[in-house]
């Protein structure tokens, strides 16, 4: 709709030339005043249809870049969500917000920007062209070859700016990363007296930002002069050729003004469109960014079982090994083992030796290269996602709390427990007394990320929103870390007393915390060294018992030394 | 304007000071474009006045004219562009160094205001605010000249050429002013309600798509999508408004404009009719009224664009202008080695005045001692490392390393005397060389390696594709929080500084890791005065004074046994541990 109304408010402002013209060959030369008077009007007639189709353009300019946006936004978000851990992992979270936040904008302006402006301006230009040879055929000869070589002109620019635009865009960036990295690290930058050198190399990049700005600067002001080169050029050519006409008698000097003034008004569009360039280029780089997410496929995709089999194994890894896209080695070789109903299962391991990539494929985070995982039987691949999710509840190592309320936080595993259901997680969690220290208590307001709470208050919190989804499997990943020791015992105290029928697993680097499970399996380097209970391992492993005793050696190294 | 739009706009003036020589040069080009861009107009006027009609045209006098009016198109058009350069060069040399003092006072500010604002604000500041105040600058610049000198020349060549004609348009004028401005009144409320809910939406995206994992782990995806798309309806209605309001403007001017044209046609051709000017005239004075009102249009977007850029340079300025840290003493003593001896004597501190956190605080440390300090999380532990690298300063008493008042050493030299790593490891974008070297810039190879083996390092680096020679992305992303703190033990294992700062250093490290990487720190520390914090007691048994921390105080304070007798906090702490 908006470029049917653009169209038509800018032929009736091509008309106004024709108006003109009579008004200078009819009115003036034959002395005609009446005529004068109501070309007059006819101006004014036209300025008013003119307005009334421009308003009418710009709103649906205006709803249809809003409304693709919107659209845009929902899509991304969308998709954002289908995205397993591996894209994320290799997009990176903080691209993807801009990408949605900033990116689209820029795009959304420019739709309306376009919308507006784009269809008028060719418009104009080519109608003014065609006007003008209604006026007289030879005189819009010169309009023939004006056009083109304006359009030559204006996508010469064009073509040369994009690529130094983008350029541009680059040192920026690098200008962006660096003031944040100066800012996260900042403590370390003055404890190791590094402050003039990141002044230096700051400077360094800035002058090279500074200098390729100036290099396209340089390139794109040149539109504006080269444009009016051509268009008042033309003009002179239009005069030159119009004196013959007038002289040879085929056209009247009115008509000479006419052409003059759609000369004019061809110059006055290409201004705006050239200022258009530079804001076009920026939103192409935005699209390609937006496309690229849009691009980017989810690696995981929905199976279709929905119902378990009969098993009395909850967990089953069966010769599984996994690699993280684009890492070269394997993060987890060969692991293999069995985690029955209603058993406790402890991980334990050193820095980066794989515990966490090992529960993350319970819930199907990633998939497997090689093997399988199976819980209550089926293959995770096998198994509907929101199901599988449905039944393991998980604790990640970062305790990350929502913006809302207590209560909307504990809903997140079940949206419809009740207040009882919550207050009995809670106090699993040992979040009781946390909660009831707030004002409101279930409806005290989190902020963002849970920023008013203490990393031990999170802690035990989002351990009690695992809990309040009620879980045939509870994986706690390393996520007692910020408890103490005593609350972090009465939480292993109050687990235990949960129903016979849930798998619990229990990720952690203190061996207290999974001392009484069924089965250990100790991780080293991505493979399990060796499985079984805490006596039998202290027995025959090693790595365990120098976990152990580096945590347990009471009297202290003071003995030893 | 206000005051201090006033005020900042005196301080970009002081920034333009600089390069003023480039700005009366783009005045003086703007001047001559626009006078020679006004002038053609004339000259075809001129021209068309001499075509009358069949067989009574003046071909040598056009031929004159028109060559005059391509050396006025090319001499403006070479104005224009050059004017352009001139606009651009002064723009971003001012941007840049606006950029490099914000930088530079980045540096010098206290830890106190980097730790109270989010690191998003800052990094904003120095770069979109800096950005969108270059672009109004360069758009304030290349139009506000341009279109002042538009207006007043055409002006005055309308006037040269019929007053009374000229007079009708300058009384029509004010009526696309008051349009403009009406419309800026209406819409203005309408865009303040946009940016709110955009704010809104992104503090939605950053907080789900930032914890994506979690959110895909209680499947709660349909349940955001929902709560997106409330917010997102209520922005589309706004952004809706708000575009629709403000792209009035441009339409509302134009019709005032055709209103100009239209009575310049009619007076025009009345007083052609009376012959009081020629139908070239006419036509000129017609390009005239088109062109005049343009700028009008321009220079109001230039004001709102401008009030923006002064805005953003208001809060570039604001940073700028915090209070910086106190510079050291001029008779500041550079401390070249010291022996390691700190004493603290009465010291108070808190973050914020009301909230009391550490009072009369006593500490002697001898040479070559182990302080350990342990409590509960937040009860000041890290606050007393803030005190002893001054990255703070204390409120009262004083801190004394080598028996001089921490306040009377240089800064750079008593941060050379420390080695430290902190709990949130932080990593600069570059090879691990460049990361280990840090401290110590001119190490050898076996320096490096010697350290990187003593830290339990090397390892984990030689598996790495490059080794030593790999890339860590920003943050290292590319590490795990473990391999990082390793990374951070061996910068500080490389440069042996007098006294060590250990702030949960190995809390990411597996405790098998982590003993040997203490075994190593205990022959590396010999002789050397070092500060732990830590969570995990076992680690810091064998230290010679342990603090025992709660609410900021030191509640008690003595050796692992002495402690353990008392049969106090410390001992509880203790217990808790076994407990299974």
């Amino acid at each position: 709709m908006a470029p049917l109304f653009k169209m038509l408010e800018a032929s009736f402002e091509l008309f106004i030339p024709l108006v003109i013209a009579a008004i200078i060959d009819q009115g003036i030369l034959r002395d005609n005043r009446p005529f004068v008077v109501q070309r007059f009007f006819v101006l004014l007639l036209l300025a008013v249809i003119g307005l009334t189709c421009a308003v009418t353009a710009q709103f649906f300019a205006a709803k249809a870049a809003v409304g693709f946006a919107t659209r845009l936004r929902h899509s991304l978000f969308e998709h954002i969500q289908t995205l397993s851990f591996s894209e994320m992992d290799t997009i990176g979270t903080s691209t993807l917000i801009t990408r949605m936040t900033s990116d689209i904008n820029q795009v959304q302006s420019c739709v309306n920007m376009v919308l507006r402006l784009f269809l008028r301006s060719p418009f104009i230009v080519f109608g003014a062209m065609i006007m003008a040879f209604t006026v007289d055929v030879k005189g819009a000869l010169v309009f023939v070859v004006t056009i083109p070589l304006l359009s030559i002109v204006v996508f010469t620019i064009m073509v040369i700016t994009i690529p130094m635009f983008a350029r541009v865009q680059k040192a920026l960036d690098l200008v962006l990363t660096h003031t944040r990295e100066n800012l996260s690290g900042v403590r370390v930058i003055r404890a190791f007296r590094k402050e003039k050198e990141e002044t230096e190399t700051f400077f360094r990049d800035n002058d090279i930002l500074t200098r390729y700005q100036l290099a396209v600067g340089r390139v794109s002001a040149l539109t504006n002069p080269l444009t009016l080169i051509v268009v008042d050029c033309s003009i002179v050519a239009l005069v030159w050729l119009g004196a013959k006409e007038v002289y040879a008698g085929s056209i009247s000097q009115g008509e000479v003004v006419a052409l003059v003034s759609y000369m004019s008004q061809i110059l006055v569009e290409l201004v705006k469109l050239a200022n258009l360039i530079v804001n076009i280029t920026k939103s192409v780089a935005c699209g390609n960014r937006i496309q690229a997410v849009f691009e980017t496929e989810a690696s995981i995709v929905s199976g279709t079982v929905c119902k378990d089999k009969e098993s009395e194994n909850s967990v089953v890894f069966d010769h599984v090994s996994m690699t993280y896209a684009g890492a070269k080695e394997e993060a987890l070789t060969d692991i293999h083992f069995a985690a029955k109903k209603g058993q406790t299962i402890g991980v334990i391991g050193g820095t980066g030796s794989g515990k966490s990539s090992l529960v993350h494929l319970i819930p199907r985070f990633y998939d497997v290269s090689a093997g399988a995982v199976y819980v209550n039987g089926i293959d995770v691949r096998e198994y509907d996602l929101e199901v599988l999710r449905s039944k393991i509840g998980m604790v990640m190592q970062k305790a990350v709390l929502f913006a809302g309320t207590i209560r909307e936080n504990m809903k997140w595993g079940n949206q419809s427990a009740t207040d009882e259901e919550i207050w009995n997680a809670l106090r699993l969690a040992q979040a009781e007394d946390v909660v009831k220290g707030k004002e409101g208590e279930l409806d005290f307001v989190i902020e963002q990320e849970g920023r008013n709470l203490s990393g031990g208050q999170r802690q035990r919190l989002t351990i009690a929103r695992a809990l309040v989804k009620n879980p045939d499997i509870l994986i706690l990943d390393d996520s007692a870390s910020a408890l103490d020791y005593a609350t972090d015992a009465k939480l292993r105290e109050a687990l235990r007393t949960l129903s016979k029928e849930k798998t619990i697993f229990i990720v952690s680097q203190r061996t207290s915390s999974i001392r009484y499970a069924d089965l250990i399996l100790v991780m080293d380097d991505g493979v399990v060294t060796h499985q079984g209970t805490h006596d039998s391992l202290l027995e025959n492993c090693e790595i365990y018992r120098e976990i152990y005793e580096s945590q347990f050696k009471k009297g202290g190294k003071s003995n030893e030394e | 304007m206000k005051n201090s739009q006033m005020k900042t706009l005196l301080k970009v003036l002081s920034y333009m000071k600089r390069f003023l020589p480039l700005l009366l040069l783009s005045i003086i080009f703007a001047g001559i474009n626009v006078a020679l861009t006004l002038y053609f107009p004339i000259l075809t006027g001129d021209a068309i006045d001499l075509i009358i009609e069949e067989g009574r045209v003046d071909f040598d006098g056009i031929y004159l004219i028109l060559e005059k009016g391509v050396y006025a198109v090319l001499v403006g058009a070479i104005a224009q562009w050059l004017m352009n350069v001139c606009n651009n060069r002064m723009t971003y040399g001012i941007v840049r160094d606006v950029r490099r003092d914000a930088f530079a006072t980045l540096q010098k500010l206290p830890l106190k205001y980097l730790d109270n604002h989010s690191q998003g604000d800052v990094v904003s500041r120095i770069i979109a605010d800096v950005d969108t105040f270059a672009d109004g600058l360069l758009m304030g610049f290349t139009q506000l000249f341009t279109g002042v000198a538009t207006i007043l020349g055409t002006l005055f060549f309308m006037f040269a050429i019929n007053g009374r004609i000229a007079l009708a348009v300058v009384a029509i004028t004010p009526l696309s002013l008051f349009v403009a401005a009406f419309i800026a009144k209406r819409t203005f409320s309408m865009f303040q309600l946009q940016s709110a809910t955009r704010g809104e939406q992104t503090a939605f995206i950053n907080e789900m798509i930032g914890n994506q994992k979690i959110v895909q782990a209680f499947h709660h995806e349909d349940e955001n999508l929902e709560r997106f798309d409330e917010i997102n309806e209520r922005l589309e209605k706004y952004s809706l408004r708000a575009i629709f309001y403000s792209s009035l403007v441009n339409p509302s001017t134009r019709f005032v404009n055709s209103i100009v044209y239209a009575v310049v046609a009619l007076l025009g051709a009345l007083f052609a009719m009376a012959g009081g000017i020629t139908v070239g005239q006419l036509s000129c004075f017609l390009t005239y009224a088109n062109q005049y009102t343009k700028p009008f249009n321009e220079i109001s977007g230039v004001i709102t664009e401008l009030q923006n850029a002064l805005v953003c340079a208001g809060r570039i300025f604001e940073l700028m202008e915090e209070k910086q840290e106190i510079p050291d003493k001029e008779d500041a003593v550079v401390l070249s080695e010291a022996d390691g001896s700190v004493v603290a004597e009465h010291v108070c501190f808190s973050y914020e005045p009301e909230r009391k956190l550490i009072e009369d605080f006593n500490l002697s440390v001898k040479p070559g001692q182990r302080v350990a300090i342990v409590g509960p999380t937040g009860c000041g532990k890290t606050t007393l490392i803030n005190l002893l690298m001054r990255f703070y300063d204390v409120r009262e008493g004083c801190i004394k390393v080598n028996g001089i008042d921490m306040r009377n050493i240089t800064r750079e030299s008593l941060r050379a005397n420390y080695g430290m790593v902190l709990q949130e490891t932080w990593l600069k974008k570059g090879t691990i060389k460049e990361n280990i070297t840090m401290g110590k810039p001119d190490a050898t190879m076996e320096e490096i390696l010697a350290a990187a083996k003593a830290a339990h390092a090397h390892s984990f680096i030689k598996r790495l594709p490059n080794g030593y020679d790999t890339m860590i992305t920003e943050d290292g992303g590319n590490l795990s929080a473990g391999q990082k703190q390793l990374l951070c033990i061996t910068r500080v294992m490389l440069c042996l500084p007098p006294m060590l700062i250990l702030d949960e250093a190995t809390s990411s490290i597996d405790t098998r890791t982590e003993a040997k990487i203490q075994k190593a720190f205990g022959t590396m520390m010999q002789g050397r005065t070092s500060f732990i914090v830590a969570h995990r007691l076992s680690t810091i048994q064998d230290a010679d004074v342990i603090l025992v921390m709660k609410d900021g105080k030191i509640i008690e304070q003595g050796t692992h046994e002495s402690l353990l007798s008392q049969n106090g906090f410390y001992r509880e702490l203790y217990e808790s541990q076994f407990r299974g």
